[in-house]
C-alpha cells in the first residue's frame, strides 16, 4: 500500500462502560481512495470500533488520525467539519423529517450558497430520493432509507466515508444497487471504510479487508486474497456455503 | 345558554397553549417532564412587571395605546421579561439539571424539578410577597362582537399575538436550521451528533425558548387576573394535559390542547360549577393516556 493514509486507528481500546473494552487494541489504517472493508463475526466490535472513531463511543487508549489531524478526542459532532462522515448501522436517517429536510439538515456545514446544489446534486445521484423528496423518511422503503442514509452522509462532501452494514435487510438486487452506488462514489474520490455482513459483495468491491474477532485484528490482506483463502472464508467469511449476509434489520 | 364560555375558554386556552408549547419542547428534548415550567410563567409575569415599573419609575408614567389596559412600557418590558426568563431557565439549567442529566435517570431530573418549583415560588414570595400584583388598575370594557360574547380589548389583543408566536414557532421548527435541529435531537440525539449537530446549543436555545413562551403566557395571565407567585404553578395540571392531549413534540398539538382544555374547562364552569374546573384537565388528560397516549399529533408512541 503506497497510497497516501485518509485515516488511521492505531491500537485502539473502546468501549460502553469504563474498564469494560469491547474493542481491545485494533489498528486500521485506510488509504486515501481506498475502500477498506471491515469484516467480523457478530458482536467482534465491528460497529463499536466505528462509533470509537466517529466519537461516540469513549477511547480508553490509541489514537485516531484523519489525515494529518489527531481526532482521537474530536467531539461527534465535529468529526462532520473534519471531513469524517458516518453511516451508523440503525436509525441512520430522520423518520420524522422528509428527505429533503434530512438533506438540508446535514448540509448546514457547506457554505450558505452551496447548499441548495449539493441538495439537487445528492437528488440527481439518487433518483428514486428525487421522486420522494416530501415523504417523511420513515416511509421510505429500507433500500431508499439505506440511500438517503448514504446521500445524508455525502452532503458534507467528506473525505472519508463510514458505512456500518449499509446493506443489512435488503434484498440481493438492493445490496447490488447499495454497492454499486458505493463503488461510484469511490470513484468521485471519497475513501470509504465499510462494515459488512454481506462478506461476499463487499470484498467484490473493496481493495483491502480487515477481519476483527473479539474486538482485536485477527487477520488483514487484500481483498482478493481474503476471498480466495479458504480457511478465512470457513472461519470467519461464511463464503463456504449459501449467501452470507443479508440478515440485520433496518431500524426499529 | 350563554357562549360567553366560548371566548373565555379560547383565551384561557391560548395562554396554556402557548406554556404547553415550552413545555413539550423541553419534554421531547430533555426526556423529562419538567415541573418548574408553570413557575418560568409566574417568574415572567413578574419580571415583565418589575420592567415594566422600572421603566415607568424612570420615565415617568406613559400613556395606554387606547382602547388597551397598557402602553409601551409593557411592550419592551415584555420584550426584556422574555429574554430574562428564558436565561432564568438556561441558568437553572446549568446549576441544577446539566449536572443531573450526566447521572442518566430521567427520575431523578423530576424530582429535582419538583423541588427547584418549590425553591422558584419560595423566591417570588420572599422578593414580591404573597399580594396579588396587577399590571394595571385600568377597567376594561368587554366588546360585545355578537352571539352575546364580549372580549376585552386586551384579550383580543393577547389572543393576536398568541397566534403571532405560534406561527413564528412554526416557522422556526420548520425553516431555520436551529429548529430543524432541535427537532432532530428530539428524535435522535446520537445521529444529531453524527450529523454536526451540537446537542449542547440545542438544549441551551430549547431552555431559552421554553422560558420566553413561558413569559408571555404570564403575562397573558397578569393581564386577565392577579399576579401570584402561585399562579403558574396553578397551571402545571392544563399546560400538562395540553402537551400530552397534543402529542409530546407537536407546537401544533400543544396548541390546540391548550384550546381543548381552556374551552372545556370554561364550558365546565358554565354547566357543572368552578368546583369542577380543575378536573377537567385531569379527565382529559387520563382519557388521552388511556385512549391514545401519543396524543393527537405525537409522532412517537409515547
Ligand atoms: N450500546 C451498547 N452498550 C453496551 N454494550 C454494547 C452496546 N452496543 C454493543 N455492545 C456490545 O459490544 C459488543 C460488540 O458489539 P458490536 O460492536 O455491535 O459488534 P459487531 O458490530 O461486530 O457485531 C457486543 O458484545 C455488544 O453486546
Ligand atoms: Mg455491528
Amino acid at each position: 500500500m503506497t497510497a497516501p493514509v485518509a485515516l488511521v486507528a492505531r491500537d485502539i481500546e473502546a468501549g460502553y462502560e469504563p474498564g469494560l473494552p469491547i474493542v481491545k487494541g485494533a489498528t486500521i489504517t485506510v488509504g486515501h481512495g481506498e475502500i477498506v472493508a471491515l469484516l467480523g463475526p457478530n458482536g467482534a466490535g465491528k460497529s463499536t470500533l466505528m462509533k470509537a472513531i466517529a466519537g461516540l463511543v469513549p477511547i480508553s487508549r490509541g489514537a485516531v488520525l484523519l489525515g494529518d489531524v489527531d481526532i482521537t478526542r474530536t467531539a461527534a459532532h465535529r468529526m462532520v467539519r473534519r471531513g469524517l462522515a458516518f453511516v451508523p448501522q440503525t436509525e441512520n436517517v430522520f423518520t420524522t423529517m422528509s428527505v429533503e429536510e434530512n438533506l438540508v439538515l446535514a448540509g448546514h456545514i457547506a457554505p450558505a450558497g452551496t447548499r441548495a446544489a449539493r441538495v439537487a446534486a445528492m437528488l440527481a445521484l439518487f433518483p428514486d430520493l428525487a421522486r420522494q423528496r416530501r415523504l417523511a423518511a420513515g416511509r421510505l422503503s429500507g433500500g431508499q432509507r439505506q440511500m438517503l442514509a448514504v446521500a445524508r452522509a455525502l452532503m458534507i462532501e467528506p473525505s472519508v466515508l463510514m458505512l456500518d452494514e449499509p446493506s443489512a435487510g435488503l434484498s440481493p438486487k438492493l445490496v447490488g444497487e447499495v454497492f454499486a452506488k458505493l463503488s461510484e462514489i469511490r470513484a468521485s474520490g471519497v475513501t470509504i471504510l465499510l462494515v459488512e455482513q454481506n462478506a461476499r459483495a463487499a470484498l467484490a468491491i473493496a481493495d483491502r479487508a480487515y477481519i476483527l474477532a473479539d474486538g482485536r485484528n485477527r487477520h488483514e490482506g487484500a481483498a482478493a486474497a481474503l476471498a480466495a483463502d479458504p480457511d478465512i472464508a470457513a472461519h470467519y467469511l461464511g463464503l463456504g456455503g449459501a449467501d452470507a449476509g443479508v440478515g440485520g434489520r433496518i431500524a426499529p | 345558554m350563554s357562549l360567553q364560555f366560548l371566548a373565555d375558554g379560547l383565551f384561557a386556552g391560548a395562554l396554556i397553549g402557548l406554556g404547553a408549547v415550552g413545555l413539550t419542547l423541553t419534554y421531547s428534548i430533555l426526556r423529562f417532564s419538567n415541573f418548574t415550567h408553570g413557575d418560568f410563567i409566574s417568574w415572567g409575569a413578574y419580571l415583565a412587571l418589575g420592567v415594566v415599573s422600572a421603566l415607568t419609575g424612570w420615565i415617568g408614567p406613559a400613556a395606554r395605546f387606547m382602547p388597551f389596559s397598557f402602553g409601551w412600557p409593557l411592550i419592551v418590558g415584555g420584550l426584556f421579561a422574555m429574554a430574562l426568563t428564558g436565561l432564568l431557565a438556561l441558568a437553572l439549567d446549568a446549576a441544577l439539571f446539566k449536572p443531573l442529566r450526566r447521572t442518566g435517570h430521567g427520575i431523578v431530573m423530576v424530582i429535582a424539578s419538583f423541588g427547584a418549583s418549590l425553591a422558584l415560588r419560595a423566591m417570588l414570595e420572599f422578593l414580591f410577597t404573597s399580594e396579588p400584583a396587577y399590571f394595571s388598575r385600568a377597567i376594561q370594557i368587554a366588546i360585545p362582537i355578537g352571539f352575546g360574547i364580549r372580549v376585552t380589548p386586551d384579550q383580543a389583543a393577547m389572543m393576536g399575538l398568541a397566534l403571532v408566536v405560534v406561527i413564528a414557532m412554526h416557522l422556526l421548527l420548520t425553516r431555520t436550521h436551529i429548529g430543524r435541529s432541535m427537532r432532530a435531537v428530539s428524535e435522535n440525539p446520537a445521529l444529531a451528533r453524527v450529523v454536526g449537530i451540537d446537542v449542547a446549543a440545542v438544549i441551551r436555545a430549547t431552555w431559552l425558548i421554553g422560558g420566553a413562551l413561558a413569559c408571555v403566557s404570564g403575562i397573558m395571565l397578569g393581564l386577565t387576573v392577579q399576579i401570584r407567585p402561585q399562579m403558574g404553578f396553578d397551571l402545571l395540571l392544563p399546560l400538562f394535559a395540553a402537551a400530552i392531549l397534543g402529542g409530546i413534540g407537536s407546537v401544533w398539538g400543544a396548541i390546540i390542547g391548550g384550546l381543548i382544555v381552556g374551552i372545556a374547562e370554561a364550558g365546565a364552569v358554565q354547566v357543572i360549577g368552578s368546583e369542577y374546573r380543575s378536573a377537567v384537565a385531569f379527565v382529559l388528560l387520563i382519557a388521552m393516556l388511556l385512549v391514545r397516549p401519543r396524543g393527537l399529533f405525537g409522532v412517537r408512541e409515547g
